[in-house]
């Protein structure tokens, strides 16, 4: 066994290098996204500082003392349009309502968790609805050219316009909710997968065809484990999409738990107190990203020992 | 060392009526489109192959050499004509298992490892799991990559790729190996070095094998018979009784003899060459699909 030891040490080096690389290009990665929110906030705070109108203390009223006038007056700058990112921190962490126990923070939390929990159902039932879907056409040719322009079709018909229809269907529920995400979510991994399943190089194809291969030993040993990079792709634009579906449904479904209708509620108040509907923004938009990356995760595990797995 | 002294005992089987491994009668293959005859690839094939032959099929781009392959290989259909494969249909022998393919790409698969890629034949074959690993192991053995088998295909350089799909095709012991231009994506150095492994492993089993090449000198080099194609329609213009001394090595490229084998392989290439030969490569080049 000379020989195993040779090689093997031979080969740690390179193996040890990738995870050095790796490591290095994750430090730099992290570095420029903190870089990047850092600028933002500079860009946002540098905005208010040339055309928003006179700066205030947090929380005080227009009659107070004036911290900083800036030079211009600009329209989009104004406390309405674009509020101090600081007042929209001190509206998360105050009471949602006078009088309150609970924070804006707390209640756009739990309403965030309550949505993502329609979006992640929505999300499962399409992508499983969508594996089907292109299981189906891959297999035949006549019902893909039949039936895909309609899963085509489907997404063009505007959410805001189905989404009463379904939930006069269904009901005002959190079932039509799920079906509205479910709809935003099987179109991107059927059309992925379609695309995956018969990404396996046809002499892969002819490799198993001389092993006498059964369809299904096609599928699960070939076709299935080569789209797995095309799934993932479409999972991780479905997941946001979910989220946004379930947002949308919300309304028109009348469930008063989650996101959807918490948007509604300070979309109206918006002239008194625009920081809530940006607090209430940035946590929809928080939801998206973290489901967006436990799905990466997944990916990541997944995918693990593939070549480019990494990237992405 | 004298070729006349051990030059054809391998191809003594030939003659041997009962040993066929291959049998091709009449065989035409042309390629249709709109129920229009758009291409000849083969016209009328008779070959005979015998048991533990060691077969290699030339010609130009275009002879249809590769059809050939496939159509010993039931990945396509004659036709006209007859393939009989140890004894029976082609699609019988395919269904019996009785074929291990080597593409020109390893064509092997990522996410598995080395020794999970010689494995998925057995799986198909429903093997249990210990004598899979046992039989992967064995193989990646036989091809000098024991060390590897937890490597994925991408780590292994393009000449280890290769001899783990050869391992992979001799896994589960098929009558007859058919290799598709195997080492055509190769340097000469690699090259060079499996043909010498491709005949260690030929001679240590004693399988059959169908091989297409580009290259007269490997050809010449690995084979019992090199069987020369035409393009225009596709046909086979010359069989070539390969005489040199077994076993093959490094020196064997100096002898004499091989160098007369490649020339006369080379004559016979030039022979089957239609008269317009620069337009014929060209249409050769544009109806690809015939390689």
């Amino acid at each position: 066994m000379a020989g195993t030891t040779a090689s093997a040490a031979g080969l740690q080096p390179v193996a040890a290098r990738r995870t050095r690389a790796e490591g290095a290009s994750r430090g730099r990665r992290a570095a420029i996204w903190l870089a990047l929110v850092v600028g933002l906030f500079a860009l946002w705070t540098l905005v208010k500082a040339l055309g928003g109108v006179p700066w205030r203390p947090i929380g005080a009223g227009p009659g107070s003392e004036m911290i900083w006038n800036p030079p211009f007056r600009w329209d989009f700058a104004n406390d309405l349009n674009l509020p101090h990112w600081w007042n929209i921190a001190a509206t998360l962490v105050a009471p949602v309502q006078r009088g309150a126990d609970e924070t804006l923070l707390q209640y756009l939390a739990g309403a965030a968790f309550y949505t993502w929990r329609e979006a992640a159902l929505g999300f499962l039932v399409g992508a499983l609805l969508g594996l089907v879907l292109a299981t189906i056409f891959v297999h035949n040719r006549l019902l893909e050219r039949a039936l895909v322009p309609y899963v085509v079709a489907s997404q063009t018909i505007p959410i805001v316009a189905l989404a009463p229809m379904i939930v006069f269907a269904f009901g005002p529920s959190v079932t039509s909710v799920v079906i509205i995400a479910t709809y935003l979510t099987f179109f991107p991994v059927t059309i992925a997968m379609i695309r995956g399943l018969r990404s396996p190089d046809p002499r892969a194809l002819e490799l198993m065809r001389s092993y006498a291969a059964s369809t299904r030993e096609v599928f699960w040993k070939v076709r299935l484990p080569a789209s797995l990079p095309y799934l993932f792709t479409a999972l991780k634009i479905a997941a946001t999409a979910s989220i946004v579906g379930a947002i949308i449904g919300e309304g028109p479904g009348g469930v008063p738990d989650g996101l959807g209708r918490a948007i509604i509620n300070f979309n109206q108040y918006y002239i008194t107190g625009p920081e809530k509907l940006w607090g209430a923004i940035l946590v929809s938009a928080l939801v998206g990203i973290v489901f967006f990356m436990i799905v990466r995760l997944v990916e990541l595990a997944v995918l693990r020992g593939r070549p480019g797995a990494a990237e992405g | 060392m004298t070729d006349s002294a051990t030059g054809g005992s391998t191809t003594a089987a030939t003659s041997d009526a009962a040993s066929h491994v291959v049998e091709i009668r009449g065989v035409d293959k042309t390629f249709a489109r709109d129920g229009r005859v758009v291409t000849t690839a083969l016209q009328g094939i008779d070959l005979t192959i015998g048991k533990g032959e060691f077969v290699s099929l030339i010609g130009p781009s275009g002879c249809g050499k590769s059809t050939l392959l496939r159509l010993i290989g039931d990945l396509t259909e004659p036709t006209s004509g007859t393939v009989t494969v140890n004894g029976k249909p082609a699609t019988r022998a395919r269904l019996d298992r009785d074929y291990g393919m080597v593409f020109q790409a390893p064509v092997l698969f990522d996410w598995r490892t080395v020794e999970e890629n010689v494995k998925l034949p057995l799986e198909i074959l429903g093997w249990d799991a210990g004598r899979r690993q046992a039989r992967a192991r064995e193989m990646l053995e036989l091809v000098e990559l024991q060390d590897f088998l937890r490597h994925h295909p991408y780590q292994l350089s393009g000449g280890m790729q290769q001899r783990v799909s050869i391992a992979r095709a001799l896994a589960f012991e098929p009558s007859i190996l058919l290799m598709d231009e195997p080492f055509g994506a190769l340097d000469e150095m690699t090259r060079e070095r499996m043909n010498q492994e491709v005949l260690r492993i030929w001679e240590r089993t004693g399988i059959t094998v169908v091989f297409v090449t580009h290259s007269i000198p490997e050809a010449v080099f690995l084979s019992s018979r090199v069987v020369v194609m035409s393009a225009r329609p596709g046909r086979i213009t010359d069989v070539i009784d390969i005489d040199l001394p077994r076993p093959r090595g490094f020196e064997t490229r100096e002898q004499r003899r091989y160098f007369e084998l490649v020339t006369a392989v080379r004559e016979a290439l030039r022979h089957g060459e239609p008269r317009d030969a620069v337009g014929s490569l060209d249409r050769a080049a544009a109806e690809g699909a015939i390689g």
